[in-house]
């Protein structure tokens, strides 16, 4: 990259990786939710099972605004994107604050069950995924035909 | 001096209210649990960015690989953010 201007022209086209990645998350979760909201239920009771089923709706929320805003900005310009991503990070962590103090009060939540399922759902779902992405990477033959290929043009 | 003047005066006011101290120890350090977790992931994910640009702009048959190991990168360092998160929630509000 010689010319610094081209990082405010150049701009990807095409399919939206992190989309479809988010895609795939977005299913697992909700593969892996149940089983979450009932060892939830188990540990903390009812209220833990709620808490736990707003936890994952949270992480999963943060995810799809995560691949929104990358796949939104990129088809604009890389500079923005970049900015986006940083400002995003503050904006989604002021949501999951926003979104927890709302509910601090209610009478079902538990905190600790939130707080637990939001750790295991976020970390457990990436892992899940990387898997799948460093076998596609791995083995290009294998990577699924829905992926997004990107073009890039300035 | 001062400064230890106070140190005394909180030491005796905890050791008069030890849940009223408890409480308060608890509020300040939950600031700086969520803002010092806030620090690491907000460089990190800076420089992951920086670098993912970087890479798409030199080599833009790359970018759709880039982008997404750029976009797990991004989410593995802000985990580290929610566990700061987390850590907040539970000393400021259970």
């Amino acid at each position: 990259m010689n010319d610094p201007s081209s990082l405010f022209t150049s701009q990807l086209s095409g399919g939206a990786p992190e989309v479809a990645v988010t895609r795939h998350m977005l299913v697992r979760g909700l593969i892996a939710a149940p089983l979450l909201i009932l060892i939830a239920g188990f540990i903390w009771g009812a209220d833990g099972a709620v808490s736990s089923a707003f936890g994952c709706a949270l992480v999963m929320v943060n995810f799809a605004l995560a691949a929104a805003l990358i796949s939104t900005t990129a088809r604009i310009s890389l500079a923005l994107m970049m900015g986006a991503v940083l400002f995003g990070y503050l904006i989604r962590l002021g949501i999951i604050f926003a979104a927890v103090v709302l509910v601090r009060d209610m009478s079902w939540i538990s905190l600790p069950a939130l707080g637990c399922t939001i750790i295991v759902t976020h970390l457990g779902l990436l892992f899940w995924e990387l898997r799948h992405v460093s076998a596609s990477l791995a083995y290009p033959g294998l990577k699924p035909s829905s992926g997004g290929e990107a073009n890039t043009s300035s | 001096m001062e400064a230890l003047a106070k140190i005394v005066v909180k030491a005796a006011e905890a050791a008069a209210d030890p849940a009223a101290a408890k409480n308060e120890a608890a509020a300040a350090s939950a600031g700086f649990a969520y803002g010092l977790a806030a620090i690491g992931p907000g460089i990190g994910i800076g420089y992951i960015v920086g670098k993912a640009v970087e890479a798409m702009a030199r080599q833009p048959e790359a970018a759709g690989m880039v982008r997404t190991t750029m976009f797990l990168g991004i989410a593995f360092t802000e985990a580290l953010a929610l566990i700061g998160f987390v850590v907040f929630i539970l000393l400021k509000f259970a």
